[in-house]
């Protein structure tokens, strides 16, 4: 055995726009490795017998294959690694939490500098998308095999089932809502931590396999599922996502300026109302803005107002630091643009100006007490201590449930007590026959990767019983 | 994209289309609305059906031209296209047999209730239907109107027509002359339908109301076409747009509704000259005729 090398530790830090600029611009703040930036951390990995890597990454992908690839330089192949396994490489490369996925596990970890797998992943990503002349020839030639499905949604949950089934020869038809594809890609994750562009170009390779997306068609009110069954589909993969926002409850949430995170972020991104007039939508930010919740999606719609032009934006947040959900780099990347956070606070009501505008949020302090059902200390209301803080704008990013046109449109699915659909997690099927779902439907709000990976658990499944190697139940 | 493949200016700030959209017109029932992107750089915004042609796949329209996104689309021609459709969305109206109904509209409002009546003739409903306009030169529809329900009065705001200028003076005195009314339908203006409320209000007689506030996404995804009902905080394109016009926060729906009239203005300004420019182009007109 040769002599062992080395170890290098040194994580290769990635470029980003200082935060100065960044506040004010909606380029993607990650600037992406130059090739020496990519080679030096793809030199890092020691391709190891027992890669742990590999465990950590809900769709599988060949990590240290890809990487090796690198180090030799045949950037083709890298990307044909990567593409075996997952659609949506750009996207993933920069919106996963690697830190506890791949990352998390790679064996360079519990030494304290893990490969930074993620960026290796949209480095490549991003070469393939300069050279389209490589994905062309690496095109699979497919052969339909007759037998049609149905996939609702267009998110990664949607694009990755339908792409992986395409790959097997099916003939599979997405129907999505809006009017583009891409689900949270698209309307939720702004521009500047996924440009658009990178989300169209990874949905143009999934049409490439033969996909056909049909947009502006909500499932459930221009079709229904039992519709799509009987008119020539052999199955249903449903995967509309957690989209339907949820509020504070408290007096005065419907005064103007007050926006779901889900309203100010589609505006944003969707919309592109960061250009308007140019683009029709409005949206308003004014000078003070209040986020409420600690969450990624919390974070975006902060960093999006400060965008926007607003003068100062708090997050409010009714525990403390150690309990914010929101990814880390996420949050520094927040604090360092200039967000304040305001924790042990908690909103009791919203007041307005007389004419239907919100002028200004009563706000109260909070201590932690005994642990709570989630196992985080319980916010207790400090008595006394309310006090008014003006603002403009009030964003509640609280999170999401379940938007419930399908299930109400569907006989014989089964929900849960939270009003996701009844999923087998394994196969991904559903209480109704030829039925499947995956994504935020079935386990609420998660993220990206693991939408795919239940997707794609679902696709075999779907392959399986349609060649009539397993019954339904 | 979806033709247009006719176009009716009816009066001179309502424009008629019908479009192209078959898979909509399959399904299309009263009461329904589509969500409409005129182009790529267009907002989403919606308008009720007014009418559906299941055989020919077509899906009637009519709405007053207010901004930017309806003066866009009022500039389209027969032919064009609309850049995209969304629907049918939103909850059908529920027709049942319920006895004799009021129906009032003006304005877009009339557009809807030409199928609702219809369905509600079906169920074996006695229609009577009070439509109400600015003035003769705004007014239209009147005959398909007539056409469709037992009994039609026509409401003029300058009094050129009958004693009264407000429909709602009209269902004051038609109610308190004893006629009888099992249920009300309302469609038109947000004033219009409030007044009309406040007119059935004393006699207890259930107003239903279809409620136009700003939407997005139509499918219940950002909330902010939400609005109060009987206290509860509803999504009027899923649990809506009809709604118990008895419980209806309208002065919150009003608020709401004029979120936006800064920007609007400035959108609809700055594009008028932009517009004009392009008419120019399109024309052909000599070069020395300058439009700018
Ligand atoms: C602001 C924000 C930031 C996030 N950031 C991250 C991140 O950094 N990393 C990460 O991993 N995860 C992140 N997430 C979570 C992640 O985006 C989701 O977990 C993921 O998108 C779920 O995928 P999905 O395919 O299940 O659903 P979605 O992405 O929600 O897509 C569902 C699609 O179905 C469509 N649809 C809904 N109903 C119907 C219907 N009846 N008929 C037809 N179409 C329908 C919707 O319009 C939508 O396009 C974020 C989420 C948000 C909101
Ligand atoms: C369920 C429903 C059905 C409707 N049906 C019809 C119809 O059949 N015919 C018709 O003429 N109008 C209808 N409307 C109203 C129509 O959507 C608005 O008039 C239109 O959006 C105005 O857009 P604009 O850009 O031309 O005007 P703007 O200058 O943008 O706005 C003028 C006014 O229209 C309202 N408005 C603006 N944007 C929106 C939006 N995205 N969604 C809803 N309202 C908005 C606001 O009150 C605003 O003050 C309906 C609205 C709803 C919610
Ligand atoms: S897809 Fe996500 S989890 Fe898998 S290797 Fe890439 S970054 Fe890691
Ligand atoms: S575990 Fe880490 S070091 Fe080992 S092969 Fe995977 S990425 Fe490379
Ligand atoms: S328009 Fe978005 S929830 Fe109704």
């Amino acid at each position: 055995m040769a002599e062992k090398p080395k170890l290098n530790l040194n994580r290769v830090p990635i470029p980003k726009q200082t935060p100065e600029v960044r506040r004010r611009n909606f380029n993607e703040v990650a600037l992406g490795y130059t090739d020496e930036q990519a080679l030096e951390e793809a030199s890092r990995c020691i391709d190891c017998k027992k890669a742990g890597c590999k465990d950590g990454c809900p769709v599988n992908i060949d990590i240290p294959e890809f990487i090796k690839a690198i180090r030799a330089g045949d950037m083709p192949e890298a990307a044909r690694i990567l593409k075996s396994k997952n659609s949506l490489p750009g996207i993933c490369g920069r919106v996963c939490p690697q830190e506890t996925q791949c990352e998390m596990t790679c064996n360079l970890a519990k030494k304290g500098g893990p490969i930074a797998i993620g960026r290796l992943e949209r480095y490549v990503a991003d070469w393939e998308r300069d050279h389209p002349e490589i994905a062309e020839q690496q095109k699979e030639r497919i052969r339909f095999n007759g037998k049609k499905v149905a996939v609702v949604g267009s998110g990664p949950a949607g694009l990755t089932c339908a792409a992986d089934l395409a790959k097997l020869g099916y003939e599979v038809i997405i129907f999505e809502a809006l009017h583009v594809a891409g689900g949270v890609l698209m309307y939720g994750i702004p521009e500047f931590r996924l440009p658009k562009v990178i989300v169209q170009s990874e949905v143009d390779y999934v049409k490439s396999l033969g996909v056909e997306i049909k947009l502006n068609h909500v499932i459930g009110k221009i079709a229904t599922v039992d519709e799509l069954l009987e008119n020539g589909f052999d199955a249903v993969f449903l995967s509309p996502g957690a989209g339907a926002p949820v509020f504070l409850n408290i007096p005065g949430e419907n005064l103007s300026g007050i926006y779901s995170a889900n309203e100010f972020l589609t505006r944003t991104n969707l919309m592109k109302a960061y250009l308007f007039p140019e683009y029709d939508t409005p949206i308003q930010v004014g000078k003070r803005v209040a986020v409420f919740g600690a969450g990624n999606v919390a974070m975006d719609a902060s960093r999006c107002a400060l965008r926007l032009g607003a003068e100062e934006v708090y997050i409010i947040y009714r525990r403390s630091k150690v309990e914010m959900p929101a990814r880390l780099e996420e949050r520094e990347n927040a604090e360092e643009e200039g967000v304040i956070f305001k924790l042990l606070t908690n909103p009791s009501r919203f007041l307005g100006d007389g004419r239907g505008r919100v002028r200004a949020v009563e706000l109260h302090e909070m201590e932690l007490g005994e642990p709570d059902e989630s196992g985080r200390p319980r916010p207790i209301r400090k008595p006394g201590s309310e006090f008014i803080m003006e603002i403009d704008t009030a964003i509640p990013a609280l999170g999401t449930r379940p938007n419930p046109i399908i299930p109400s449109t569907t006989k014989g699915l089964e929900l849960t007590k939270w009003g996701t659909i009844l999923t087998d997690e394994a196969s991904g099927r559903t209480s109704k026959e030829r039925v499947w779902c995956g994504g935020d439907m079935a386990t609420g709000a998660a993220t990206v990767i693991s939408a795919m990976g239940a997707a794609r658990r679902a696709a075999t499944d779907i392959d399986k019983y349609l060649r009539g190697s397993t019954e339904w139940s | 994209m979806c033709k247009i493949v006719k176009k009716e200016i009816l009066v001179p700030n309502t424009i008629y289309l019908k479009v192209e959209a078959a898979e909509i017109a399959r399904k299309a029932k009263p009461g329904q609305f589509v969500i409409l992107r005129v182009d790529e750089v267009g907002e989403r915004f919606p308008l009720s059906l007014a009418g559906w042609d299941e055989d020919r796949g077509t899906l009637e329209i009519l709405f007053l031209i207010m901004g930017k996104s309806t003066m866009k689309l009022s500039a389209l021609d027969e032919g064009d296209c609309i850049r995209d459709i969304v629907g049918p969305l939103g909850r059908p109206t529920e027709i049942e047999s319920y006895g004799n109904i009021l129906s009032v509209c003006s304005t877009f409002g009339i557009g809807p209730m030409v199928p609702m009546i219809k369905a509600l003739k079906e169920k074996g409903n006695k229609v009577v239907t009070a439509m109400e306009a600015r003035d003769k030169a705004s007014l239209f529809w009147e005959d398909r109107l007539k056409s469709v329900s037992d009994e039609t009065y026509v409401v003029l705001g300058d009094g050129s027509l009958g004693k009264h200028r407000r429909v709602r003076e009209f269902i004051t005195e038609y109610l308190e002359s004893g006629n009888k009314v099992d249920r009300v339908f309302a469609f038109g203006r947000i004033f219009m339908m409030m007044d009309c409320c406040r007119a059935t209000k004393p006699f207890d007689i259930k107003t239903i109301v279809g409620l136009t506030p700003i939407m997005v996404d139509g499918t219940g995804m950002c909330g902010c076409c939400r609005v109060s009902v009987g206290g509860e905080t509803k999504f009027t394109c899923v649990d809506g747009p009809e709604f118990d016009g008895h419980l209806v926060d309208w002065e919150l729906l009003i608020k709401r509704k004029r979120a936006y009239l800064r920007e609007e203005a400035q959108a609809f300004n700055l594009w008028q000259p932009d517009n004009l420019r392009r008419i120019a182009e399109l024309s052909e007109l000599p070069e020395r005729i300058s439009v700018m």
